[in-house]
């Protein structure tokens, strides 16, 4: 359950976040030319690895305790972000996340501005690229390194992030275009759903704290976070239209 | 703005985001949690109420 539930976590973060990619990655390739920014994808991937590849191994060396109760509250603090804007866009207190509006934007922003060639490259289609790559890209290795870490399986939270960098590079190679019919808005809420869930969690654990059934009440904790979180979308919906 | 401040502002807003109430009240119930266990008491029920409370505070702000 617990495998299942780490690699679904990791899979579902991760998609999110390759979208989101994917959009910048098109507009600065459609507006500036592919090969800059292909080329900003390809150093956003290598500067990731190394990342990866250096935290990875270091986190595995730290106590299992004291690293659940670092990553829980990092989590925590992490997934109640995601919580928050997904309940407020759920209930209609914030816009919902538009991809096409976004890809839109990031090719106005690329069409207006200068060229400027830096070692054969077109450096604002590169930086473009590069940037939202490793920005999107540091959110995936953030979730891997903790989720993996805290429940002792880098492995399995990398191949859930594996599967859904395959997925949305297939799709988003067969579509060309911002993937806007994927439900973004739902993924994000699951994933603040997940995130909060394994915060809370490992939080507990790495206070010392033991949770009755040890794993087995993962679901249980989840079945809390999501009745929690249905709960506050339908009060603040109801709030929003009593003033309206 | 010197690159460090730059790089602890990076992840200042990637962890706690625009609300530090939330993540220092996710801090304080941790602390109270293993405070607890220290006094012997196995506080496992305390943090979902605790998020439950500092969720609901939130979202009481940002939906004023």
């Amino acid at each position: 359950m617990t495998a299942a539930f780490l690699i679904a976590s990791a899979f579902l973060a991760s998609a999110v976040e390759f979208v989101e990619a994917l959009t910048i990655v098109l507009a600065a390739g459609i507006t500036r030319g592919w090969r800059s920014s292909l080329a900003g994808l390809g150093a956003a991937t290598l500067a990731l690895a190394v990342i990866v590849a250096a935290l990875g191994p270091t986190l595995t060396l730290i106590p299992i305790d004291a690293l659940r109760l670092v990553v829980g509250a990092l989590l925590l603090a992490f997934g109640l972000q995601w919580l928050r804007k997904a309940i407020l866009r759920a209930s209609g207190y914030k816009a919902l996340h538009d991809e096409a509006e976004i890809f839109a934007r990031e090719q106005a922003g690329a069409r207006a501005a200068g060229s400027e060639q830096r070692a054969g490259l077109d450096w604002y289609g590169f930086t473009l690229s590069f940037k939202g790559v490793l920005l999107e890209g540091l959110e995936v290795a953030f979730i891997v390194i903790t989720f993996g870490s805290a429940q002792g399986s880098i492995g399995l939270a990398a191949l859930g992030a594996a599967v859904a960098l395959v997925l949305v590079a297939i799709v988003g190679f067969t579509v060309r275009g911002p993937l806007t019919r994927v439900p973004e808005n739902t993924l994000k809420f699951a994933v603040g759903v997940m995130l909060t869930t394994f915060g809370i969690f490992w939080s507990t654990e790495g206070a010392g704290a033991h949770w009755p059934g040890d794993d087995a009440s993962l679901p249980a904790v989840l079945a809390f976070v999501i009745l929690l979180s249905a709960g506050a979308v339908g009060t603040l919906r109801r709030r929003r239209l009593a003033f309206a | 703005m010197s690159r460090v401040r730059a790089f602890g502002l990076f992840w200042w807003d990637f962890v706690v985001g625009d609300d530090w109430r939330s993540a220092a009240g996710i801090l304080f119930a941790i602390g109270i949690t293993a405070a607890l266990v220290a006094a012997g008491v196995d506080a496992w029920w305390l943090m979902p109420p605790a998020v439950a409370g500092v969720l609901a505070l939130s979202l009481r702000r940002a939906s004023r």
